[in-house]
């Protein structure tokens, strides 16, 4: 049986039709798993009891209900909407959340396709959603929709560069730019690039928040403003597909972090025959675990005001990552 | 009066804040349903105390008719029809006795606005109030409670509560 | 308010074009709005983020209640008006009822007055705890809600207790409160007094409602992202907010010490011992911190009233049918929301000739377009959220 399924999927076309279904099967699978446990762990954050009727006591089918809920509902599209722009964004930004799967390592040779230029694949492919959110604010003939559509672009643009930057210490660590070859560098070393890179890590992840735009830098959205600033006049599946992208890429770029700063599918102390099938489960635990800290912070903090937010990158996050790759770069030519 | 807030350390404040949701969300997972901020109704019901004005509920045999309740009402809610029905006089050669018998008696609870004016004004304790809250209807007619359902409320009204000494 | 045309093409815009003005937006931030508190509609000509004309429109909301209370009777009306404030029930009874008082010259019995008091603070607490929960959640800050309204469930259960009615008590009556079930023969003899096990429970929610105030504090008055949005932002200077006629929280926080519950004697304040916070500087910080001081306030009276409640009768003797004499009175009360003032003239029907409303959000709200010249759209909603007010209470 183990020698039909080698040969099967040593052949080119069935191994990428399966790695495509598995991709296409991920991100809703990962955004309801994610989306439900926001749902959950903020219900307990705020002492309520959370989903509960959807699936039993526990509520899990709440989301798969959500979904259903939103593909049967009318398709809305404002008659002054820009038609071909408002379809698009939301599969653009879909798209780029997708394409961030592709260079993750799930184990020592999990991974669909390992770019020698991983690292900055994944900057650039993620950078693609603001595209999608400004042509979101735009197309939907809305003021409302247009001033957040403009803030996000701000935000977005502002907050790429101290996520680029802040990655450029681990690559400095690590001698390669590949994924896989950033955990491999992590496990010779024997430590996890956080415990040196632990500015660049804070940075990193300040800036991803922000590329999510969740609370506390959801200015574009900001529901208590603009209603729901971009997204106000997207409804049905349109909406299902932002809102799965939006947790989907919680889930990627936690997992970015994990490889290149904690180690990815690596722990101390396991065995390399156990790490080839515990490999995915570690990685995924150690993803979970950013996503927690992510849902934490959204349901403890206010927002910022736009020009707080924009000096907050400019003034702080950019010097604080220029001056970690200074003294990374120093240490390293001067350690070896 | 008010004091600034203390002077401490970047971030202390933002630490203090994810201190409070954790210890609230621990809480809330190992300690079920000790303080919950919501109720999960239908599963759990919160029980109304005695006073609290659910539906006014009516005494069919104590009303007289004499229209007071819906002449004070702020709304006009209340609707009451009656005739005056002759009885037969107890001895022969005695007065007829004239009673007031009730045709109609509805409350609109779509209009009324729970005041309870009614209930104070009635004479005749024909008026009281039951806690009862579970009457929503998915079509506006059904929000007229007619005369029997209003009996039928009779039923559900508790006992005074005791009063503090 | 004299409108401009330029101003009255701008309102006249129905349609949304897609073209971009290269000159100012005109945006409509309501009337269906999440932060409006209603529905109040702003018109604010904005370029860019910054918006500097702002316009209020009100009378989305206008329920009539002058016009109403020309034909309804004193126990009516009790009803009608506890709905001006809804947030805040019951202080909205207590002028209207003081003030046919007044006219009839009655004497309220003293476990009257204590009721009355001791259930006004508590709708003071019930308003200010809304504040508490709404105010962070325009700012961003979605969990503060839970906590504040989970503590606003044990004072509006007591009120329930009480008077039967969480929101709308209509509790008040002419002479003092509220003395029996009916007017029959076996309900007049219910005493509408305090259940049994009242003072218990109140002492009990007051300690909870201090730990919970103290708990929302640590979640978001030392946060440096609120200080970030509310320090310095709407700055309200102490001789606008008079000459405006702000009243109330707002007034107070701009550092004027006006509190009308040590000034007027609609109930007997003067019996207990409580501070009157007052800010410094009178931005959106120094009104949440205001509001905040002003629960812990409320909570040390409430105590004090609780220790000392006298026995008595809980309504004076009056007729049956209440008339009020000929006259005219003003009787004005420290609400929740500020000053809130009833003028009543009286010709000696069962109800009043005319009764005018001076509510305390129409004023205060009166100061938006002072206020809201030059800032941030994000501020708008921060300034909005802090001055507390509510439609209802505004178009009446």
């Amino acid at each position: 049986m183990t020698s039909f399924l080698t040969d099967l999927f040593s052949n080119f076309w069935v191994s990428l039709a399966g790695k495509l279904l598995i991709v296409a099967l991920m991100i809703p699978l990962v955004g309801m798993v994610i989306g439900f446990a926001e749902m959950k762990l903020s219900a307990k954050m705020q002492a309520r009891v959370g989903p509960y009727f959807a699936g039993g006591r526990w509520g899990w089918a709440q989301l798969i209900a959500d979904g259903v809920k939103f593909f049967q509902k009318e398709d809305l599209i404002p008659a002054e909407a820009d038609r071909p722009v408002f379809k698009l964004a939301p599969v653009l930004v879909l798209v780029s959340t997708v394409a961030l799967l592709v260079v993750i390592p799930f184990g020592p040779d999990l991974i669909f396709r390992d770019l020698s230029v991983g690292v900055f694949f994944a900057l650039a492919i993620s950078s693609l959603s603001t595209i999608g959110i400004l042509m979101a604010g735009w197309s939907s003939a809305n003021k409302y929709s247009l001033m957040g559509g403009l803030r996000a672009a701000g935000q977005l643009i502002a907050y790429e560069l101290p996520l680029v930057l802040a990655v450029v210490g681990a690559v400095i660590l690590a001698e390669t730019m590949s994924m896989a070859g950033i955990v491999e560098a992590q496990v010779s070393a024997g430590y996890p690039f956080v415990i040196f890179q632990f500015v660049g890590f804070a940075v990193f992840m300040i800036a991803a928040l922000a590329e999510l735009t969740r609370i506390p830098f959801d200015m574009p959205i900001a529901e208590s403003e603009l209603v729901m600033g971009y997204l106000t006049e997207y409804s049905g599946f349109r909406f299902l597909f932002f809102f799965l992208a939006e947790f989907a890429n919680m889930f990627t770029l936690s997992a970015i972090a994990v490889t290149l700063f904690l180690g990815g599918w690596w722990l101390p102390g396991i065995p390399d025959d156990v790490l080839a099938y515990a490999g995915p489960l570690i990685l995924v635990a150690k993803t979970f675990l950013l996503v927690f800290i992510m849902i934490w912070f959204r349901w403890t903090f206010p927002r910022f005001r736009e020009d707080q937010l924009q000096s907050l990158a400019w003034k702080v996050l950019v010097p604080l990552a220029l001056a970690n790759i200074a003294i990374t770069a120093v240490f390293k030519v001067v350690l070896g | 009066m008010i004091e600034a807030p203390k002077r401490s350390l970047p971030g202390m404040g933002m630490a203090r804040g994810l201190w409070v949701t954790i210890y609230t969300m621990v809480k809330t997972i190992f300690l079920p349903g000790k303080h919950l901020a919501t109720v999960n109704y239908p599963v759990v019901k919160e029980t109304p105390v005695p006073r609290a004005r659910g539906v006014i509920a009516l005494d069919q045999e104590a009303c007289t008719v004499c229209m007071l309740c819906a002449r004070q009402c702020p709304d006009w809610c209340i609707y009451i029809e009656g005739h005056k029905e002759e009885k037969e006089p107890d001895k022969p050669g005695g007065r007829i006795k004239v009673r007031n018998t009730l045709d109609r008696f509805d409350i609109d609870y779509a209009l009324c606005m729970y005041c309870g004016i009614c209930v104070e004004v009635c004479p005749f304790d024909a008026l009281f109030w039951s806690p009862e809250y579970e009457y929503s209807e998915s079509n506006m007619g059904g929000m007229l409670h007619d005369m029997d359902r209003l009996q039928d409320w009779l039923l559900t009204v508790p006992e005074n509560p005791a009063l503090e000494k | 308010m004299v409108l401009d045309q330029d101003l009255v093409r701008h309102l006249s815009e129905s349609s949304v074009s897609v073209e971009l003005e290269t000159e100012d937006m005109t945006l409509n931030i309501g009337p269906q709005h999440p932060s409006t508190h209603g529905v109040l509609r702003l018109v604010a000509r904005v370029d860019g983020e910054r918006a500097f004309d702002v316009q209020p429109v009100i009378g989305y909301m206008h329920r009539g209640y002058e016009k109403l209370a020309e034909v309804r009777s004193y126990p009516q009306i009790t009803t009608l008006v506890n709905r001006i404030d809804w947030v805040s029930g019951y202080a909205n009874e207590v002028p209207f009822i003081v003030a046919a008082e007044k006219l009839l010259e009655i004497e309220v019995p003293e476990r009257a007055q204590y009721i009355r008091l001791i259930l006004t603070e508590m709708a003071r607490i019930s308003s200010h705890l809304v504040f508490m929960a709404s105010y962070p959640l325009e700012l961003g800050a979605p969990t503060p809600l839970f906590f504040a309204l989970r503590e606003r469930e044990r004072v509006l259960d007591l009120l329930e207790g009480v008077t039967g009615g969480r929101f709308h008590p209509n509790f008040n009556r002419i002479g003092g409160v509220k003395p029996a079930y009916g007017s029959g023969s076996s309900t007049r003899k219910v005493i509408q007094d305090l259940p049994a096990g009242f003072l218990a429970e109140t002492r009990d929610a007051m300690d909870k409602v201090t730990v919970a105030v103290d708990e929302i504090n640590s979640l978001v008055a030392g946060n440096e992202i609120i200080l970030a949005r509310t320090k310095g932002v709407g700055v309200l200077p102490p001789e606008v907010a008079a000459s405006y006629g702000v009243s109330g929280p707002n007034l107070r926080a701009s550092g004027v010490g006006f509190d009308l519950r040590k000034v007027e004697d609609y109930l007997p304040y003067h019996l207990f011992d409580f501070e009157v916070p007052v800010g410094e500087n009178g931005d959106c910080w120094d009104r949440w911190h205001v509001r905040l001081l002003e629960i812990r306030q409320s909570v040390r009276i409430i105590q004090q009233a609780i220790d000392g409640i006298p026995s008595g009768p809980l309504q004076a003797k009056v007729p049956k049918v209440i008339k009020v004499p000929k006259g005219e009175t003003y009787v004005r009360a420290e609400n929740p929301k500020g000053e809130m003032g009833y003028y009543l003239v009286s010709n000696g029907a069962q109800g009043p000739y005319r009764l005018k409303i001076r509510s305390a959000s129409f004023s205060n709200i009166s100061i938006l377009p002072w206020i809201l010249e030059g800032v941030l759209i994000p501020d708008i909603i921060a300034i909005m959220g802090s001055l507390d007010f509510v439609l209802g209470d505004v178009d009446r």
